[in-house]
């Protein structure tokens, strides 16, 4: 809508009647939301005088880049695992009957909508040195003592995986339902062979799906806190717990610096991710 | 589906493959709810006998349930603000034509993509300012950011679903924009707004990055109670309020789910015949 068509009244009482909807909800954001995050990230450059000190010792701090790395290649490997367990498995959903698909899936929402903190408890009952599955090892004689497997980087993947996989099965799950599946029908009609058929039709016309779970579950992976501090090892200290411990010892220059790293590159995926979905879409 | 029936040594492969995903996805889940049960003081599978003995601990002692209570208003008095705040934005959203739209569309929903270390260290930097922290007050004001956000998609999905002739109609033949609301519109998005308070009330009764930030020392929701017992100790009382959670998560979620279908099938009967060629 060109800006001047508002002088119209009908228009401009359609305008006013919008904002009196969205209005109260807009100024509470600001206030309680917007407000308490710019405050808090523009520590960052500004406590009593304008200094990019703390980005400068970012730059410097071998710690910062160490866990930027790790938290990097976690988020980058748990997107991967989460793709390879959830592109068949939505696969094989859109191929079902609306009903059965739908009963599936709630299998794959009670777990989403189960709080982090009992999934993750989960995990450290069954993988702890004396839990339940090595205990089961032992018990089959599979394995003569304890494997270490709690508070190890495979924990972390395990976990996270567990706790992203519906972020991505859901959009795999839309584009394969909105697709065309008489292409695939063609195709094989036509006498493509089933590796053909996949490389050539299906997972081109999947890809808005896998590039929408890819972008999801990598933003979400790169914030976590709560899974890699209660599984994984001194070594596996993600950017968000770093951020926390630096809060901890009231250092919120540095904290907010990284506040900012994190929240640009979150920022920046958010915007890739809604070119390629409508973001209302996906929850 | 369409004339799949030939079985293939890759539909078997498949079917394994996604057998075992979904015990992935679920067993972890369901194995709290034995051992929540046990006798024993370790967690060990199968559990020794059967015994009540971590309920008890969790409802025999003040400070669990003092938690509980405190994270069900939290809960509460959240979901009922989301819905107020966001019900009438979702309408603006869907109904209204207004520059910047989709811009306030991820402006709203952003806080649910934002890391929650970030939105718990900045709420945490200001209301502390205000001599906000340990005060559930404070909870109630951050959750509610978390938290109107699937009110606001809950709504705005159901609203895009109702057919607008139906309100243009009620319009046409008298009815102000008010009783329109009040009497068309309404009833026909009541299911996506209980979808959206249902999830609403999860998103603040799980929430813990926020809590372990605003909860101080008096404050402490159920979460994070959790947390610290978590980090401590693992014995099977976390196994009992885990179980709990549990249910209860299952229960709104399926609760939500039979609203939905059954309110789904009284509105597409009489719109289906005005658009019978919609298969």
């Amino acid at each position: 809508m060109r800006p001047g068509a508002a002088t119209t009244p009908l228009v401009s009482t359609e305008l006013a009647r919008s904002l009196l909807l969205v209005g109260p909800l807009l100024v509470y954001l600001a206030l309680f939301y917007a407000y308490p995050l710019l405050g808090m990230l523009s520590q960052s450059v500004h406590q009593k005088v304008w200094t990019f000190a703390a980005f400068a010792e970012l730059l410097n701090s071998e710690v910062f880049w160490r866990v930027m790395a790790i938290t990097g290649r976690i988020a980058v490997l748990t997107t991967l695992f989460c793709l390879l367990l959830a592109y068949p498995l939505a696969f094989f959903l859109a191929r079902r009957s609306r009903a059965t698909a739908n009963l599936l899936l709630i299998l794959v929402l009670i777990p989403f909508w189960t709080s982090i903190l009992v999934r993750t408890y989960a995990w450290m009952v069954l993988l702890g040195r004396n839990g339940i599955i090595n205990n089961a090892l032992i018990a089959f004689g599979l394995i003569p003592r304890p494997l270490t497997m709690l508070n190890t980087r495979f924990a972390v993947y395990v976990a996270m995986v567990h706790v992203l996989l519906p972020f991505m099965v859901l959009p795999l799950y839309a584009t394969f339902s909105a697709m065309d599946w008489r292409l695939v029908q063609a195709a094989q009609g036509l006498g493509a062979r089933p590796l053909a058929v996949f490389r050539q039709v299906l997972l081109p016309l999947s890809l808005p799906g896998v590039s929408a779970g890819c972008i999801l579950v990598f933003t979400l992976a790169i914030g976590f806190y709560i899974t890699p501090a209660l599984v994984g090892g001194p070594s596996d200290v993600m950017i968000s717990i770093l951020i926390s411990d630096e809060v901890g010892v009231l250092k919120w220059p540095l904290a907010a610096a990284m506040a900012v790293v994190l929240l640009a590159v979150v920022l920046a995926l958010f915007a890739a991710f809604s070119r390629v979905v409508r973001i209302d879409k996906v929850f | 589906m369409p004339g799949n029936t030939r079985i293939r040594p890759g539909a078997i492969l498949l079917g394994i493959y996604v057998v075992l995903i979904f015990a992935y996805l679920v067993f972890p889940v369901l194995v709290i709810i034995p051992l929540s049960f046990s006798s024993g003081k370790f967690l060990t599978f199968p559990p020794p006998g059967f015994s009540l003995r971590w309920y008890a601990n969790f409802f025999g002692r003040g400070e669990w349930t003092g938690s509980a209570w405190l994270s069900i208003w939290v809960g509460l008095s959240v979901t009922v603000m989301s819905v107020l705040l966001g019900t009438p934005a979702a309408i603006a959203l869907v109904r209204g034509r207004f520059p910047g739209r989709r811009l306030v569309l991820a402006f709203i929903l952003s806080p649910v993509i934002a890391p929650g270390i970030i939105v718990a260290i900045g709420v945490y930097f200001a209301y502390a300012q205000f001599g906000l922290v340990g005060h559930p007050f404070a909870l109630v004001l951050a959750h509610v950011c978390l938290a109107v956000p699937f009110v606001v998609i809950n709504v705005s999905t159901s609203l895009q679903g109702v057919d607008r002739r139906i309100e243009q109609a009620a319009q046409s033949l008298g009815a102000t924009p008010w009783a329109t609301f009040r009497q068309v519109t309404l009833p026909l998005i009541r299911p996506g707004i209980f979808a959206g308070a249902v999830f609403a009330f999860i998103t603040s009764f799980d929430e813990l990055l926020v809590a372990l930030f605003l909860s101080g020392t008096t404050a402490v929701t159920l979460p994070r109670r959790m947390w610290e017992q978590i980090r401590f100790d693992i014995d099977p009382t976390i196994a009992a309020v885990s179980t709990l959670l549990i249910t209860l998560t299952s229960c709104l979620l399926v609760g939500t789910e039979l609203l939905r279908r059954r309110t789904e099938r009284a509105r597409t009967r009489p719109l289906a015949e005005l658009a019978p060629t919609d298969a």
